[in-house]
């Protein structure tokens, strides 16, 4: 498979201040790929940089194997993009809006455009000035999701959706994937990236500290286990790959590494299991992690 | 909590973030009272130079409409002030208005002030936190107005009397901007508004002074009023109070009307649009147009109205004048040859200032596209940076020209039909268009800022204001003429009368192109905000 997108060692400043420092990201035809940090690690620079809107000061960034800064107008005609903080033009309407920006990246399909406005349940005649955060940005998705361009670029899509309308979304996504179009989405939402996406980067402070499967990633984490046992176990803290550990009389609840968890359960079931709950790592430990400032993992973890 | 909670709070507020606009508002408006009068002073050393001088204006029609009606003639004061104190006093007029826009209204339509009146803040603090700033700024500005027309040496009644009519206009603007907040949806259209009403007040005054049988007029129009103040000719200062008492009424006019409506609503609700964009509506300059036309309309009106206004008084000026004296303190003015198209030239450069001014808020679309993020969606789409920077320059070039030509034909037809001689038309339509190149260097400096310096754009109305102070106040000051040359102005050929040289029009337009060009390729390598 071609990269749809390829970034290798980004760097860009403005003035003092570092924003991204060294960035990698390398996004396959054809996935769903999440683009996760927290807030000012650097995602929607990157996004700014592969639209051509600002200029890497240091590094590569490519689209379609193409330089976003000289050839803008020319790869804008493949691809979409939803700001996270969407603004309209007050007077225009959604309609109206939807078709100029149709228009724009090179005309829209009319029955896909009218069964977007059907299934986001927008009213197209209002006012931009009039629609709250959540309709201005189903607007600008909805003229994203009618132009079916290669590649949609989703800059924290769904911040200002509601649930309901947050499934939708999740359904288009998948057809969109189904169709073969590659989509990077920018998140700190965690579960939306989990449920969605094929592959994930990670960045904090301008730099990649993460990519892969969630697959992979899981592999390298921890399994929380939460036990009541008949008796008091004993020779649990002295395994090693054991962490967390709490011993509240017979309930025991610790996080053990994959390489353990063999030796952990024969230790438990020695104690004799009354309950059990295991649960695999969520991203939102896996975040926790790599995000805990200056590398406390053990604190980490839920 | 009281709807009045947190004033003061809102106040702080808006002082830290106008900390520096306010002073340098009101040390532009120190300098240009001042310099008024310090500069005069030299310029009419004797009694009988006044009264010559005096005579002059009040015998022209066109000068009475600009600045006023000189009450008495042996005044050094009212000689001085002349241009200061109706000029002056529409610019205090519009500070005071973008004053209190920029905290009410303005901050509504961003939303933010949901998040004010989300904390402990009443409902009437933002009107009352705004209306307090722009009262204590004009009361400031008055304040050192008069100390500093003292210092400059005019007598100290009188300058009180100036430093309060500044103070009062103000004050009445504040309260009409208040009003107009809550009528008007948006900053930008309570700012129009509030200018509407602004040039009927001046309308009003200008028709009082110079047709008698209208002249009780003047006491509908605030600027009528505070006129009759009538600084160093007399000192009314009982008159005062009726400007006063129109503030007032119009401050309670506001407070009950933004004590009962809800948040973020207007006059009108919104109608729905249509569903689907026009075939008009398909790319960067259908957008453009969408966005632009609207002002450029209202833009039109006023010119219009302008330029019939100034045809039909010129009309009337010949034959005025017989003194050697009286012609020279014209030729001064800016015109040579006939007196009639010395008038119009002079009035000619009025409305090129006018048109710089519509090309310069043209311009600075761009900039404020870009600080709404709006930019962002438009250049995601195939559309190249230079096509759509264009399609805004475009319509403040071609609405410049425009502007001009309607300008020149209401003015020529006015005063064709007035003089039943219609073969000036041409003339006088040249005359307005004559001012195009500098119009276009004007536009051209706008884009070069918001190419190069983005954070800076506003800066262009800091270079049209300059202009303006140069040619009212250079030659009073005895500028060499290197420095009024910086002016785009100062080289257009004064038209009609004065001959037609087409060369510094086409160094002006060869300067305009170049500043667009580079303009636009420095937009074109940098970031995007």
């Amino acid at each position: 498979m071609t990269d749809v997108i390829s970034v290798a060692g980004l760097g860009k400043t403005f003035g003092k201040a570092l924003a991204l420092d060294g960035l990698d990201l390398t996004v396959a035809a054809g996935e769903i790929h999440g683009f996760l940090g927290p807030n000012g690690a650097g995602k929607t620079t990157t996004l700014r940089v592969l639209l051509g809107l600002i200029k890497a000061s240091s590094g590569q960034a490519l689209l379609f194997g193409q330089d976003p800064w000289s050839n803008a107008t020319e790869l804008h005609k493949r691809l979409a993009y939803v700001p996270g903080d969407v603004s309209l033009w007050p007077n225009l309407t959604g309609g109206q809006t939807i078709d100029l920006l149709g228009r724009m990246r090179g005309g829209i399909d009319p029955a896909r455009r009218a069964a977007l406005i059907e299934r986001f349940e927008l009213d197209p005649s209002k006012k931009c000035r009039a629609y709250s955060k959540g309709n201005r940005q189903k607007v600008v998705l909805i003229a994203a999701l009618a132009a079916q361009p290669e590649l949609l670029i989703l800059d924290e899509p769904t911040a200002g959706l509601d649930p309901l309308m947050e499934v939708m979304f999740r359904q288009v996504l998948a057809e969109q994937s189904n169709s073969g179009q590659t989509v990077l989405l920018s998140s700190h939402i965690l579960s939306e990236v989990e449920s969605a996406c094929d592959r994930v980067t990670i960045i904090r402070n301008g730099k990649t500290i993460d990519t892969g499967t969630l697959a992979d990633m899981r592999h390298f984490s921890r399994t929380s286990i939460a036990a009541q046992l008949h008796e008091i176990p004993s020779g649990l803290s002295g395994l090693p790959g054991i962490h967390e550990l709490q011993v509240d009389g017979n309930n025991v609840t610790f996080q053990v590494d994959p390489d353990s968890i063999n030796q952990a359960l024969a230790v438990l079931s020695a104690a004799g299991v009354s309950s059990l709950v295991s649960a695999p790592p969520t991203l939102e430990e896996l975040f926790l992690r790599h995000y805990s400032p200056e590398g406390s993992p053990s604190k980490a973890s839920v | 909590m009281n709807s009045l909670t947190g004033t003061r709070l809102l106040i702080g507020l808006a002082l830290r973030r106008d900390r520096v606009m306010l002073p340098s508002w009101i040390v532009v408006f120190l300098l240009f009272a001042v310099g008024s009068a310090s500069g005069t002073v030299a310029l009419y050393p004797t009694v009988a130079w006044r009264v010559a001088a005096a005579d002059a204006v009040n015998s022209s029609p066109i000068l009475v409409a600009m600045y006023g009606r000189i009450y008495d003639p042996t005044s050094l004061g009212a000689l001085s002030m002349l241009k200061a104190s109706v000029l002056g006093s529409v610019m205090v007029a519009v500070f005071a208005i973008s004053i209190v826009v920029r905290h009410t209204r303005t901050e509504e339509e961003s939303g933010r002030v949901e998040m004010v009146h989300s904390a402990v803040v009443g409902r009437l603090a933002p009107l009352a936190a705004a209306l307090l700033v722009a009262i204590l700024a004009s009361g400031v500005l008055g304040v050192l107005t008069a100390g500093g027309l003292i210092a400059a040496g005019l007598p100290v009644a009188g300058s009180i009397a100036f430093g309060l009519s500044w103070a009062l206009t103000g004050v009445v603007f504040a309260t009409v901007a208040g009003l107009g907040a809550q009528f008007a949806r948006t900053g930008r259209s309570t700012v129009g508004l509030c200018l509407a009403v602004l040039g009927v007040s001046f309308l009003l005054r200008a028709l009082a002074d110079t047709n008698a049988s209208f002249a009780s007029l003047r006491w509908v129009s605030p600027s009528g009023q505070l006129q009759q103040i009538r600084p160093y000719q007399g000192d009314n200062f009982a008159v005062a109070l009726l400007p006063l008492l129109v503030a007032l009424v119009i401050g309670v006019l506001a407070f009950n009307r933004a004590a009962s409506r809800d948040l973020g609503t207007g006059l009108w609700s919104d109608r729905p649009g249509p569903a689907s964009a026009s075939a008009g509506l398909r790319g960067p300059y259908g957008l453009a147009w969408n966005l632009q036309r609207g002002s450029l309309i209202i833009w039109a009106c006023w010119l219009v109205i302008f330029g019939a206004i100034l045809g039909n008084i010129a009309s009337s000026v010949n034959g005025f004048f017989d003194s050697q004296q009286v012609r020279d303190y014209f030729a001064r003015l800016g015109g040579s040859a006939a007196i009639t198209d010395a008038f119009l030239a002079t009035e000619m450069a009025f409305v090129g200032l006018l048109v710089a001014a519509f090309a310069i808020q043209s311009t600075q679309r761009l900039h404020a596209e870009e600080a709404s993020d709006r930019l962002e969606i438009v250049l995601s789409g195939s559309v190249k940076r230079w096509r759509w920077t264009m399609s805004h320059v475009v319509i403040a070039f071609g609405g410049s020209v425009l502007l001009a030509l309607a300008a020149g034909l209401a003015a020529g037809l006015a005063n064709a039909q007035a003089t039943a001689d219609s073969a000036q038309i041409g003339g006088i339509v040249a005359g307005a268009l004559a001012q195009l190149p500098a119009v276009w260097v004007i536009l051209g400096v706008a884009l070069l800022l918001f190419g190069w310096l983005p954070k800076w754009t506003v800066a262009a109305w800091a270079v049209l204001v300059g202009c303006v102070m140069l040619g009212e106040l250079g030659p009073l000051f005895k500028f060499p003429q290197s420095v009024l040359d910086i002016s785009p102005f100062v080289h257009v050929p004064k038209l009609p009368g004065a001959p037609f040289d087409a060369v510094p029009l086409l160094i002006l337009i060869a300067a305009a192109t170049a500043f667009c060009i580079v303009g636009v390729i420095g937009f074109c390598r940098r970031d995007i905000l």
